[in-house]
């Protein structure tokens, strides 16, 4: 296994680790953390590419962590907004209860 | 190598330790343990400036609204979330699936070695890059984040009484 | 130490005098065991020279404040098994001593594996900011290129520990405090970036010794071009100042340990040698940012005049640290505590905009630099108008109706 090979299975399993958050639990703030680590083995690849790419003087792999960063922020606060938001309206954050728009 | 075995290792486990736990405390910390590895391998890889701002960003800013996020929608008298719900096994199913697909996919396509040494992109360089050519991208990056600063605050503060159910 | 960028041998011999003496200490080990005894020693003299100077900081801020509010301060302890009391200098030892021997005490529903990572976090946490202080010419423990970057995001993490002592206490009066803490320091984090970043713009860089390096020089053949003494600086300064107050919870913005209010805060359920590692964590928190300050605004390690250069660096770096930590205390004896509105008020209204406007003046100031001599006087009316002209109509428009209490008794 070469390192490229090593760093982007590190990142698929931090990937997949996301996604059974978000499929198994209930509670809202634990799936948007399970989003936010899919976020960042996102990133992983990138910086890994960057690492081991053909160009890495042109950093475009750096650039674009750096604006997935500042997404991530953006996302993390309107998300967490989002769980306050549905805390009052319900006195919880589990999903499964978010149903009030089902017709 | 080794480096980079150990720092997926405790990755790794403290992000699925953290998903696995019932404490969302515990899971929120845990969580932002996993993150600080990320940011270590950022700087294994010699992104310097990245791994300090995945710090910043990450253990200093998010891992705050988490945990006030945790702390407000606390249930008073803490009957934890089950853990396990119906969805566990096709979940559990659904996510190995992902990474065997994922794993196979990387491991049998010839990728390029690369080279050994760190590459020389420092800090000027990326500041360089990013006001350079990406100028554009970052003002609305700026604009990006005022909005989404400005959309959380008017979400989380509600409109008063009348919002209450 | 790494080997410093400027040639150690055209500095003179008191200069050279710390590295000289960890050369003797490891000359005789082979290539890679150098290095790593060489960084070892550095961490040593970091601890060692920062434990003993909180020591010393803990006896001088006492002394200090007593002689402030008119009485003698601690005056008993000196040193042991004789008769000499040395103005209480003993008593930093028989405060260590005393907190040593004191019971540990963990509340039965606390949650122990947190109660006791807080104090070790926090501790670990305010000793690596320590990393890429420059101390002087030929003194910087690392040397990075996103040194300032390096430092806020290890500083970061103490907002982290300060919520799992609050949360891990199991104590109301605790995780309020808590709550406060995270308040105050993400309040009060974006003053202190927005202070620096004016710093950064004008030096062009982000590491500490290339930001001490463009403050060399003299204007006038004895006025240093430190950033502190342009419009621009001075106000970046000052809000660094009482921003880094803030993040070091000290008074007049200690709200998360407000005794009237909190008992003590996240410190509650502390006792014996944790409730000593938090103090001291707060201790080098505080020297910590001091020294950034002195790092950023103050010239770092550079001599004030011209002809004062014959003293090594890192004894002018240590006079402007302690002067600094001074004016720390002075404030503390000075001021009384504000209120959790006051507090995000002032961070929010009144200190953040004022350092957006402060980037605009230092960008200009940057794009000014070309002006002749003949236009020199109009650069600076003009950034000093436009640092004080905000600041003076910010300030009233907060103030507005507000007049002194009076107090009116039956």
């Amino acid at each position: 296994m070469s390192p490229l090979q090593a760093c982007l299975v590190f990142s698929a399993a931090l990937f997949s680790l996301g996604l059974i958050a978000v499929l198994v639990r209930s509670n809202a703030i634990l799936v948007l953390l399970g989003v936010e680590l899919m976020l960042n083995a996102a990133n992983l690849n990138f910086i890994a590419f960057w690492r081991y790419g053909p160009t890495p003087a042109e950093g475009h792999g750096v650039v674009f962590v750096v604006f997935a960063l500042a997404v991530a922020a953006a996302e993390a606060a309107v998300g967490l907004a989002l769980v306050i938001a549905l805390h009052r309206h319900q006195r919880n954050v589990h999903l499964g209860d978010a149903r009030r728009l089902h017709g | 190598m080794i480096a980079l075995a150990a720092i997926a290792l405790c990755t790794l486990a403290a992000a699925a330790v953290a998903l696995a736990l019932r404490d969302l405390i515990h899971s929120a910390l845990l969580l932002i343990a996993s993150w600080v590895g990320i940011a270590a391998f950022y700087l294994w890889a010699g992104a310097e400036f990245v791994a300090f701002a995945q710090v910043l960003i990450y253990v200093g800013a998010i891992s705050m609204v988490v945990l006030f996020a945790v702390l407000l929608t606390r249930p008073p008298t803490a009957p934890v979330s089950p853990a396990r719900s119906g969805r566990a096994v096709p979940g559990f199913l659904a996510g190995g699936a992902v990474l065997g697909l994922l794993a196979g996919a990387v491991l049998s396509s010839p990728l390029p070695a690369g080279t050994d040494a760190t590459p020389a992109f420092g800090v000027r360089e990326l500041g360089l890059k990013l006001l350079v050519p990406h100028a554009g991208a970052l003002l609305a990056t700026g604009a990006l984040l005022t909005v989404a600063l400005l959309g959380a605050v008017v979400l989380a503060a509600g409109r008063g009484k009348e919002d209450a159910p | 130490m790494n080997p410093p960028a400027a040639d150690p041998l055209s500095a003179g011999l008191l200069e050279r005098l710390p590295l000289l003496a960890r050369d003797a200490l490891t000359s005789g080990l082979p290539e890679p065991w150098r290095w790593v005894s060489n960084s070892l020693l550095a961490i040593l003299a970091i601890i060692v020279v920062f434990s003993s100077l909180f020591a010393l900081l803990t006896l001088a801020e006492r002394k200090v404040l007593a002689r402030v509010q008119n009485r003698p301060g601690p005056n008993r302890a000196g040193l042991p098994l004789t008769r000499f009391r040395l103005g209480g200098l003993g008593q930093p030892l028989a405060d260590g001593i005393k907190m040593l021997t004191k019971e540990d005490i963990v509340p039965r529903g606390a949650d122990p594996v947190l109660h006791f990572l807080a104090p070790v976090v926090l501790l670990a946490l305010s000793l690596l900011t320590f990393a890429v202080l420059p101390y002087g010419r030929l003194l910087v423990p690392v040397e990075l290129e996103a040194g300032v970057l390096y430092f806020f995001a290890a500083g970061a993490a103490t907002e982290l520990a300060l919520f799992m002592a609050g949360w891990a206490s199991r104590n109301k009066y605790s995780l309020l405090a808590a709550m406060r803490a995270l308040a105050q320091l993400i309040s009060y984090e974006l003053p202190l970036l927005l202070a620096v970043v004016p710093v950064v713009l004008l030096a062009g860089s982000l590491s500490t010794s290339g930001i001490v390096a463009a403050q060399a020089g003299w204007d006038l053949g004895f006025l240093p071009r430190w950033f502190v003494l342009t419009p621009w600086g001075f106000a970046s300064f000052l809000i660094f100042l009482t921003a880094a107050l803030a993040e070091s919870n000290r008074s007049p913005f200690d709200l998360p340990e407000a005794e009237s209010e909190l008992i003590a805060g996240h410190l509650t359920e502390y006792s014996g040698f944790k409730y000593a590692l938090f103090f001291m964590a707060e201790y080098l928190g505080m020297t910590a940012l001091a020294g950034l300050g002195v790092t950023l605004f103050l010239g770092g390690w550079r001599e004030p005049l011209p002809f004062l250069e014959f003293v090594p660096s890192y004894a002018w770096f240590g006079l402007k640290l302690l002067a600094l930590l001074f004016v720390f205390i002075w404030i503390r004896a000075t001021f009384p505590r504000l209120r959790i509105d006051q507090l995000t008020r002032l961070a929010w209204k009144f200190l953040v905009p004022l350092a957006l406007l402060n980037l605009g003046t230092a960008a200009l100031w940057a794009l000014t630099a070309g002006w002749g001599p003949a236009l020199q006087p109009l650069r600076w009316l003009g950034a000093t108008a436009l640092v004080a002209g905000p600041f003076v109509l910010l300030g009233r428009g907060l103030t507005a109706g507000l007049r002194p209490r009076t107090y009116r008794f039956a």
